[in-house]
């Protein structure tokens, strides 16, 4: 399986968590970005740690979401998206590379709403690598069951894999995709509040997922739960009208905040 | 405003505060009343009235908490919250002292007080003084009255030096009147400790307003 890492991916050579600091991951320098003539990103700039939870909370419309899509080039989907500044993962710079899908390998994606295909579980996890190509089903044994243990699903579905991933729960369904992510090999996963459409204890169980998931990847999740925020992310940014108002250490937003307009926010004086 | 409900709960909580210190400035008068007096009903009243007060902490905690549980505060609203169960606390402890003095007046019981040769009713009312500031700085978020808060214990700190070392002197004169000269530095100690007590009100006000933690003391 590390063959396909090697294959797929074609930043990962240059960091690995030897350290105890972690280093950056991502480095966001001067980020604008514009849906025709409309602004909606104003000069961005944070650096993402890897192996931590990264937070981005902030008003419906505030842009955190069209941010996160920046980060694996989901907003070229949309036309007349424009983009200015810099997205270096790993040294390298985001934008500058032509290989789009070599991107989206090494940053996976959890949307709000699982969309799982109409598949079994099982080809539903096989499905990423097999359009990479692997077809020796012992490996795809092996990846599907890694990524359903590593998204914490393999004990509830492991007798009935070959049943449709449709007839699961939301909470296992929203497992299943990120199981899915996972079997892509990612360092990045990127959730865009992964869990406003699960119940409160499917919603606890992804959340303890994402904790366990920080020693193996980058996580950058948009939450509208500033709970959910304060519980599961190392670092919070705090998104307004397209702007980054403050970043930091989770624990300083939610308790000593600098900025004003964080403080009403994260106290819900607003928004 | 958007927590309005939360704000009037916040609102109660404090006012619960100010009640208990109201409480306790009246409950450390009469004390004091009593010593100087020497009347017993008056300090009987104090030990009895006191449960008025534990009570008064137990509601704010009992608030306090299901507030937490309910409503999740962070940063502000968190801190402020936290303080006021810290500065329940304090204020419990210092009314335990207006206790604690009226039970050692009904043991000095009538006799020549000496208790104009100490500074000890000056004490109290920096001590009282200091309880009021550090309430009016806690609703007002005045830091700087809180600092002005702990520059009154450096006071306070003296005149329990000074009250020492004049009933210390007092004894070896007048060795057959202990009980008094005992309980007096017994008081002596209780009102110091009760502005130690009002000091870490201050702190917890401090932190409240800037988030960050000082040392008054």
């Amino acid at each position: 399986m590390t063959m396909i890492v090697s294959e797929a991916s074609i930043f990962n050579s240059t960091t690995s968590a030897t350290t105890d600091t972690y280093a950056t991951k991502i480095q966001v320098n001067d980020l604008n970005l514009f849906y025709g003539e409309k602004q909606a990103l104003f000069n961005v700039n944070l650096d993402i740690k890897e192996k931590e939870v990264t937070a981005l909370i902030g008003p419906s419309g505030c842009g955190k979401s069209t941010f996160l899509r920046t980060l694996n080039r989901m907003n070229d989907l949309i036309d007349g998206v424009r983009v200015i500044g810099n997205i270096h993962i790993d040294g390298e710079n985001v934008y500058e590379s032509n290989d789009v899908i070599r991107l989206r390998t090494k940053v996976g994606m959890v949307f709000q709403k699982s969309n799982l295909f109409p598949m079994s579980i099982y080809d539903n996890v096989a499905y990423g690598p097999r359009m990479q190509g692997i077809k020796n089903k012992k490996i795809l044994n092996e990846i599907v069951e890694e990524s359903l243990r590593g998204a914490a699903i393999w004990d509830e579905v492991k007798d009935r894999l070959k049943s449709s991933a449709l007839g699961l729960s939301g909470g296992q369904q929203q497992r299943i995709c990120i199981a899915r992510a996972i079997a892509m090999k990612p360092d990045v996963i990127l959730m865009d509040e992964p869990t406003s459409a699960l119940d409160p204890i499917s919603t606890l169980k992804v959340e303890e997922l994402i904790t366990q998931m920080k020693k193996d990847y980058t996580i950058v999740i948009v939450t509208h739960n500033m709970q959910q925020a304060a519980r599961i992310s190392d670092k919070t940014a705090f998104f307004l009208n397209g702007e980054v108002v403050e970043y930091d250490d989770t624990n300083v937003i939610f308790s000593t905040p600098k900025d004003e307009r964080t403080e009403d926010y994260v106290t819900g004086r607003f928004g | 405003m958007i927590r309005e409900n939360f704000e009037k709960n916040m609102l109660e909580l404090q006012n619960k505060m100010g009640e208990m210190v109201d409480l306790t400035v009246v409950a450390m008068e009469k004390a004091f009343k009593a010593l100087e007096e020497q009347d017993m009903v008056l300090a009987l009243a104090v030990i009895e009235e006191d449960s008025s007060i534990d009570e008064l902490e137990n509601e704010i905690n009992q608030m306090a908490i299901w507030l937490m549980a309910k409503e999740q505060p962070v940063a502000r609203d968190l801190r402020r919250i936290v303080s006021m169960i810290k500065m329940s606390s304090d204020i419990e402890r210092i009314a335990d002292f207006a206790v604690n003095t009226a039970k050692a007046t009904i043991r000095i019981s009538k006799t020549d007080s000496i208790l104009s040769k100490t500074s000890l009713v000056e004490m109290k009312n920096i001590s009282m003084d200091m309880l009021k500031k550090s309430m009016t700085a806690f609703i007002e978020e005045d830091i700087a009255l809180a600092k002005a808060v702990g520059e009154l214990d450096d006071k306070v700190d003296q005149k329990n030096h000074e009250n020492y070392a004049v009933l210390t002197d007092y004894l070896k004169e007048s060795p057959q009147d202990i009980e008094q000269t005992l309980q007096l530095l017994f008081i002596n100690r209780f009102v110091e400790r009760a502005a130690d007590h009002i000091t870490n009100m201050a702190e917890s006000t401090a932190y409240f307003i800037k988030g960050q933690l000082f040392d008054l003391n």
